[in-house]
C-alpha cells in the first residue's frame, strides 16, 4: 500500500523508547518527526501539520507524559487527542430551518462529488429523518449534468425541479424555492456547477445564488484524495460563501484523507458527512475520532502499542 | 500578464534571495515541494541528494546549486522529448483506453482529444464504456457532438466488455483512424471493479492484437498522495502508458507525477487546463516545473517591487 513504512518507523522509535527509563525531550522530538511525516503522508496540510506538531510537543515534553511508564504510548495518545479536537470532537447534525423549507447549497470543485452526494443527501432526509426534500439542477454548465440529477431523481422516484440549461442558476434557485413552498418540500437541495475557487465569474454566480436562495447550509463537497490544495480550494469557498460545513466523500477508496484536517482547520466549519461509494445510500455521518485514528494510520500504531 | 519562463530561469529566480546554501535554503524548497503534493519521501530524497552534492562540490553559494536542482527535477520529468507523444498507428486503427479513480476528468478528455484529432482530419469514434454512472453515457453523446464525431453505445446498465466489442467492430467496419474508449470511475482498492477494467481491455486486445496502444490514466492534480497509490494499481491492472494530468488551471499543483515517474516511470503525456473542447496541451516539463514555482517566483517579485 502507499502509506507502509510508518508502522515500523513508529516501532522502531517506540523501542528505542521502551528500553529507556526516562524519556528525554530529545526522544520526544524524534517521534514527533514520524508524526510529522505521516501526517504529511496523509494530505495534512503542511501549515497545519507545523502547527500540531508545536502544539502537541508542548503538551508532550510536560512532567505527565515524560514521567509516565509508557512516554511513547502516551505521545500518540496526545497526538490522537489533539488531532480529534482539531476536526472536531462532535459528530454534527445537519440544519433545520424554523420555518420550512431548509435551503441546502451544494458547492465545490469539479468532480468533487456533488451531483451525486444531493441524491444521497435526498435519500438520507427522506429514510432517516421523514423530510420530502425537492433538489435542485442548477449545473447549467457540465454536459448532462441535469440528466444526471434526474436520472438520480427518478432511481429514488423523488422529484428534480430544472428549467433546462439555458435559464440562469440564480433564475431556477428562486423558481424553485418559489416552487416548494408551494408543493410543501420541506428541503431544497441546490447542486450547483463544479467550479475552481479562483474563478471569479462563477465564484459571484455562487453569491447571487445565495442572496435570493437564502441557504440554511452551504456545504462544501470536498473528495477525501485532496492534497495540499484543500486549503486554497476550503478558504476561497469560505471567504466568499461563509459555508457551514463539508462532505467528504471517496472515503471509500484507501486514501488516509488529511484534507478532513485542513478544511476544519482553516473553514472551522465541522465536516458533517462522508462519502462511501457510488450508490445512493453510501452517506454516513461524519465520525471526527475515527477519521482521526485514519489520517494517522492509528490501526497500525494501536497495534504497535499493544505490542510494545 | 504571466511571461513564460524557462525552467532554469525560473529556478535562476527561485533562488535569487537566498544568500547561501543553509538549513532555512533547504527547508523551503521542501515546502514549496510539499505544498505541490510532491510527497514527503520523494521530497526528502531529492534534498538528501541535493545535500550531498553540496558538501561534495563545496557549494556555498545558492547560484551553485541551481543546475543541480533543474538537473535533478527535468530528469525525473521527461527523459526524451519523444516520450510525451501518443503512440498512434501509421494506418489502421489506434485504440486508446481511458481510466482512472471517480471524477477525474476521463470523460472530458476524451471530448477535447476526440475533437483535436478531428481537426487533424482523423476519424474518430467514441466508446461510452461508462454504462455505470447517471448521465454518464449522455455526457460522452455531448461531447461527441461537440467535437462531431459518433458514439458508440449500449444501455445504461449493460457490460462495458460488450460495448468496447461493438465499438471496436463498427471502427473497424467504417474504417475509422481512433477509437477512443471511455470507462466508468472506479476507486482503485474495488477489487471487482478493477477486475471488469481488466476484462475490458482483454477484449480490446482479442479483437486487435496490438491494442490497446495506449492506456492513459486520468490523474486530478488536485489529488493528493493517493494518486501513487492509483498509478500503481492501475498499472498493475492495466498497464498503462502515461498520465493525462487535469485540472491543472486551478491552484492545485499535482506534483505527486514526480514520484510517479521516480518510482514507476509513467511519462505524463497530457495535461488539462479547463472544462472548454481546447483546454488540452501536451506536457512540457519545463513549463510545469515552472508551475511548481510559480507561487513562490510571485512572491519574489512581489517582494522585488516593494
Ligand atoms: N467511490 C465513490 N465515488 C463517488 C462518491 N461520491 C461521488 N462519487 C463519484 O465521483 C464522480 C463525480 O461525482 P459527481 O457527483 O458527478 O461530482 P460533481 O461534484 O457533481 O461533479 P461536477 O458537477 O462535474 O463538478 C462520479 O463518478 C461519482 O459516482 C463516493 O463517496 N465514493
Ligand atoms: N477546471 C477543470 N475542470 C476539468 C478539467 N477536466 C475535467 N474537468 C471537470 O471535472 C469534472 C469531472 O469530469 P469528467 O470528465 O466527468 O470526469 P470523469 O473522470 O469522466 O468522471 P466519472 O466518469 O464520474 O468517473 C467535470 O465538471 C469537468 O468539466 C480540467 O482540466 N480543468
Ligand atoms: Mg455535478
Ligand atoms: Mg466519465
Amino acid at each position: 500500500m502507499a502509506f507502509e513504512g510508518l508502522a515500523e518507523r513508529l516501532q522502531s522509535t517506540l523501542k528505542k523508547i521502551r528500553g529507556k527509563g526516562k524519556v528525554s525531550e530529545q526522544d520526544v522530538k524524534e517521534m514527533m518527526r514520524e508524526v510529522r511525516l505521516a501526517l504529511l503522508e496523509a494530505d495534512v496540510n503542511f501549515k497545519v501539520v507545523k502547527k500540531f506538531v508545536n502544539d502537541v510537543k508542548e503538551r508532550a515534553v510536560g512532567q505527565e507524559v515524560l514521567e509516565s511508564l509508557t512516554p511513547g504510548q502516551q505521545v500518540i495518545k496526545v497526538v490522537n487527542e489533539e488531532l480529534t479536537k482539531l476536526m472536531g470532537g462532535e459528530q454534527s447534525k445537519i440544519a433545520s430551518a424554523s420555518k420550512p423549507p431548509t435551503v441546502i447549497m451544494m458547492v465545490g470543485l469539479q468532480g468533487a462529488g456533488k451531483t451525486t452526494t444531493t441524491g444521497k443527501l435526498a435519500n438520507h432526509l427522506r429514510k432517516n429523518h421523514n423530510r420530502n426534500p425537492l433538489m435542485v439542477a442548477a449545473d447549467i454548465y457540465r454536459p448532462a449534468a441535469i440528466k444526471q440529477l434526474e436520472t438520480l431523481g427518478k432511481q429514488l422516484d423523488m422529484p428534480v425541479f430544472s428549467l433546462g440549461d439555458q435559464v440562469s442558476p440564480v433564475e431556477i434557485a428562486k423558481q424553485a424555492i418559489a416552487k416548494a413552498k408551494e408543493e410543501h418540500h420541506d428541503y431544497v437541495l441546490i447542486d450547483t456547477a463544479g467550479r475552481l475557487h479562483v474563478d471569479e465569474k462563477l465564484m459571484n454566480e455562487l453569491e447571487d445564488i445565495k442572496a435570493v436562495a437564502s441557504p440554511d447550509e452551504i456545504l462544501l463537497v470536498v473528495d477525501a484524495m485532496t492534497g495540499q490544495d484543500a486549503v486554497n480550494v476550503a478558504e476561497n469557498f469560505n471567504e466568499r460563501l461563509d459555508i457551514t460545513g463539508a462532505i467528504l466523500t471517496k472515503l471509500d477508496g484507501d486514501t488516509r484523507g488529511g484534507a478532513a484536517i485542513s478544511v476544519k482547520a482553516v473553514t472551522g466549519t465541522p465536516v458533517k458527512f462522508a462519502g462511501m461509494g457510488e450508490k445512493i445510500d453510501a452517506l454516513e455521518p461524519f465520525h471526527p475520532e475515527r477519521m482521526a485514528s485514519r489520517i494517522l494510520g492509528m490501526g497500525d500504531v494501536l497495534t504497535l502499542i499493544e505490542k510494545a | 500578464s504571466k511571461t513564460r519562463h524557462s525552467f532554469v530561469g525560473a529556478m535562476n529566480e527561485l533562488i535569487k534571495d537566498y544568500r547561501k546554501v543553509d538549513e532555512d535554503f533547504f527547508e523551503e524548497l521542501e515546502e514549496i515541494l510539499i505544498s505541490a503534493d510532491v510527497g514527503v519521501h520523494t521530497v526528502l530524497t531529492l534534498i538528501d541528494e541535493l545535500k550531498d552534492e553540496v558538501k561534495r562540490r563545496n557549494i556555498k553559494d545558492a547560484k551553485d546549486i541551481q543546475p543541480v536542482i533543474s538537473e535533478k527535477l527535468a530528469e525525473l520529468l521527461q527523459k526524451s522529448d519523444d516520450e510525451t507523444e501518443l503512440k498512434l498507428k501509421e494506418d489502421g486503427l489506434t485504440i486508446i483506453l481511458f481510466v482512472g479513480v471517480n471524477g477525474v476528468g476521463k470523460t472530458t478528455t476524451i471530448g477535447k482529444l476526440a475533437h483535436k484529432f478531428k481537426q487533424e482530419g482523423k476519424k474518430v469514434i467514441l466508446a461510452a464504456g461508462d454504462t455505470f454512472r447517471a448521465g454518464a453515457i449522455e455526457q460522452l453523446e455531448v461531447w461527441g457532438e461537440r467535437a462531431g464525431v459518433d458514439v458508440i453505445k449500449q444501455q445504461s446498465g449493460s457490460d462495458p466488455a460488450a460495448v468496447m466489442y461493438d465499438a471496436v467492430h463498427s471502427a473497424k467496419s467504417k474504417g475509422a483512424d481512433i477509437l477512443l474508449c471511455d470507462t466508468a470511475g472506479r476507486l482503485q482498492n474495488k477489487v471487482n471493479l478493477m477486475n471488469e477494467l481488466e476484462k475490458v481491455k482483454r477484449v480490446l486486445t482479442k479483437e486487435v492484437p496490438d491494442a490497446p496502444h495506449e492506456v492513459l490514466l486520468v490523474l486530478d492534480a488536485t489529488t493528493g498522495q493517493n494518486a501513487m497509490s492509483q498509478a500503481k494499481t492501475f498499472g498493475k491492472a492495466t498497464d498503462v502508458s502515461g498520465i493525462v494530468l487535469t485540472k491543472l488551471d486551478g491552484t492545485a499543483k499535482g506534483g505527486i507525477v514526480l514520484a510517479i515517474r521516480h518510482e514507476l516511470d509513467i511519462p505524463v503525456k497530457l495535461v488539462g487546463l479547463g472544462e472548454g473542447i481546447d483546454d488540452l496541451q501536451a506536457f512540457q516539463a519545463d513549463q510545469y516545473v515552472h508551475g511548481l514555482f510559480a507561487d513562490v517566483l510571485e512572491q519574489a517579485e512581489e517582494v522585488a517591487k516593494e
